[in-house]
């Protein structure tokens, strides 16, 4: 079996504004392993959130191939692509990430009962995730009950409860202060690469790269530079190298 | 039946989690299904008590005077006209009616009902429930409807006393109650039943109708021997009987003079209320999905199907306009309770169940562009990553 979990191949997505074609993403390559966690970063406009949603399997690539365990979404229709999501993509957005009418336990769950997985044992493995992510005593509390860096815990534990290829991360800290989003992507991080998955972080807080395993920087739909030693990483998330 | 657990599992949490805001659109409904019972029972009060007779009448065919236009009250038929009718071939009987009003005054409030005048054991005579039929000729007996005894304590035994107007005189006469009948109304009154020669007695009448002690008949009515040959036989009475016209029971019933015009305003006014119903829920639940626009959105991007969320939506739809309707439905019946008996309000008939299938629906058809919207929601636009 292959330790590739996500391959981009040549990507490229196009828009038509007023009538002039405009590259959101400007085919661009890259490959992510089982457990590994990308950062994916670059100023605004520069492509990565139209990335991130054609990862998603939300937004269909003008050309190029997306690749997820092996599968090729550009093959796919709407059908498969909506199961595609449910199965092998995990998915945390900036705000709104949860259910409201659902307690945190039951946001986890209700990625198990969408794929037919919740019994006994996921439960336990739910409430131990939830746990793991300090949410221990807010089982039963729904989204409105909890802070914002809580919420962004469950959607976290929601985005690992099925065991996905890819989670992908649409700036989860942005509504967080400093210290409470460097807990949640160290955290974050700390669960991809003990599950094995594939971890793609958007973010515009370079600082939060630190606990990447690279970091694909794009600029105007382009990917312009990937940063994967440990070194260059760090210089990178503490601002020391220009970028 | 994964997307049906699951489409379930998020409406009746949702509805459990906001019970506060599901209730009172549910008391929305529940007002408006008191309404439209309401008007559903006036309406078939009020059709009951102008066309209940009749309708009830053991006969197919209903013979009038010719160029009447089928109105019970314009048409005077030739007294042996019920004679002629019976000796047309494929004619299993025929019974004179007479109509008229009274009032039955040795009540503590007098009342006022129909009489009419009917031929003991033929078309036109209704079925005793209790007692027996008064004897022909002109027997001072009556057969009252249930109603009236029940309205006035009159037991089968008791003498009544009517008044009459006759040329300018009131003139009082007594009848001894031999019999009941069940759901007799008729024009809006309750009725008492007479022998004809009795009728031609008793009824008011002008100072010219004084002098003579020939009762003639409004309408015949015709019971035939093969229901199914209606159309023929209106044919073959019209063409063997002279100066008459025949119709159906349908066809009198809605020439009764208001019938057609009351019943009309009535569901009028029933429509009105439900299309008023369609969009206020349509309105709410609209309004609701344009709140749920980021969290539909959520739900498609972790990958619930358009079916789940569309089943949702309208179970959720459903669960509240059937809990609606309940609770409207358990209001009305407590309403009901305190009105006077002198309302017409009758709940059994197919009008309220017509109008708890249409409430019932109300919530589906006003939810239905709001249920469409929502499949329609595109997770990307909604999750403003577009």
């Amino acid at each position: 079996m292959s330790d590739i979990a996500l391959e981009v191949r040549d990507l490229l997505k196009t828009f038509s504004l007023d009538g002039t074609t405009i590259n959101a993403v400007d085919h661009v390559s890259f490959q992510v392993k089982f457990g590994e966690f990308v950062a994916l970063v670059g100023p605004s406009g520069s492509g990565k959130t139209t990335m991130l949603s054609i990862l998603a399997a939300l937004l269909t690539p003008t050309s190029g191939q997306v690749l997820i365990d092996g599968q090729d979404m550009a093959q796919m229709n709407e059908k498969q692509r909506v199961k595609l999501r449910r199965e092998k993509i995990g998915f945390t957005f900036q705000s709104n990430n949860l259910i409201p009418y659902l307690s945190a336990r039951e946001n986890v769950e209700f990625m198990l009962r969408l794929n037919g997985k919740l019994d006994h044992g996921s439960r336990i493995r739910s409430d131990e995730l939830l746990a793991r992510l300090g949410l221990a005593e807010r089982l039963h509390n729904l989204p409105a009950q909890m802070s914002g860096g809580q919420q962004q815990r469950v959607a976290i534990a929601r985005a690992l409860i099925h065991n996905p290829t890819v989670v992908l991360a649409d700036e989860p800290t942005a509504s967080l202060d400093t210290e409470r989003a460097l807990q949640v992507v160290q955290t974050f991080a700390n669960l991809i690469h003990e599950n094995g998955r594939a971890g793609i972080i958007v973010t515009h807080d370079l600082r939060m790269c630190q606990f990447v395993d690279r970091v694909l920087q794009m600029q105007d739909g382009k990917l312009v530079r990937v940063y994967d030693t440990k070194e260059e990483i760090m210089e990178f998330a503490l601002g020391t190298i220009k970028h | 039946m994964n997307s049906m657990f699951l489409a379930t599992y998020l409406a009746l949490k949702e509805v459990i989690r906001n019970r506060g805001r599901f209730l009172l659109v549910a008391l929305v409904i529940a007002l408006i299904t008191l309404l439209v019972l309401f008007i559903a029972a006036l309406g078939e009060g009020l059709a009951n008590g102008n066309r209940q007779y009749v309708a009830n009448l053991d006969a197919q065919l209903i013979v009038f005077l010719e160029k009447s236009d089928y109105i019970i009250s314009s048409s005077r038929l030739e007294t042996n006209t019920s004679r002629s009718v019976r000796r047309v071939e494929g004619v299993a009987d025929a019974g004179a009616i007479y109509t008229s009003s009274t009032e039955i005054v040795s009540l503590a409030e007098p009342l006022k009902v129909s009489m009419l005048g009917v031929e003991a054991g033929r078309p036109g005579m209704p079925v005793i429930v209790e007692g027996r039929e008064f004897r022909t000729g002109e027997a001072r007996e009556t057969v009252i409807d249930r109603n009236v005894a029940l309205r006035s304590d009159i037991q089968i035994g008791d003498v009544i006393e009517i008044r009459s107007t006759q040329g300018t005189d009131d003139k009082f006469f007594e009848l001894k109650v031999v019999g009941l009948v069940e759901g007799q109304s008729y024009f809006f009154q309750p009725t008492i039943f007479v022998p004809p020669a009795t009728w031609e007695k008793i009824r008011p009448q002008s100072e010219s109708e004084l002098s003579s002690d020939t009762p003639f008949p409004n309408i015949v009515a015709v019971k035939l021997q093969d229901p199914a040959q209606a159309e023929e036989m209106t044919a073959r009475l019209i063409e063997r009987v002279p100066n008459i016209e025949v119709t159906d029971i349908a066809t009198t019933i809605n020439n009764i003079p208001g019938y057609s015009a009351q019943q009309g305003t009535v569901q009028t006014q029933g429509v009105f209320t439900l299309l008023i119903g369609i969009l206020v829920i349509g309105g709410f639940f609209q309004i609701q999905i344009l709140q749920k626009v980021p969290q539909i959105g959520v739900l498609k991007a972790i990958g619930s199907s358009n079916g789940v969320v569309g089943l949702s939506a309208v179970i959720q739809i459903i669960f509240v306009t059937a809990l609606g309707v309940g609770i409207g439905g358990g209001l009305t019946y407590l309403f009901s309770l305190g009105f006077p008996p002198t309302i017409p309000l009758v709940f059994n008939g197919a009008r309220s169940l017509i109008a708890v299938a249409l409430l019932l629906s109300i919530g589906p058809v006003g939810g239905m562009v709001s249920i469409i919207y929502a499949v329609r929601i595109e997770p990307l636009k909604a999750l403003r990553l577009g």
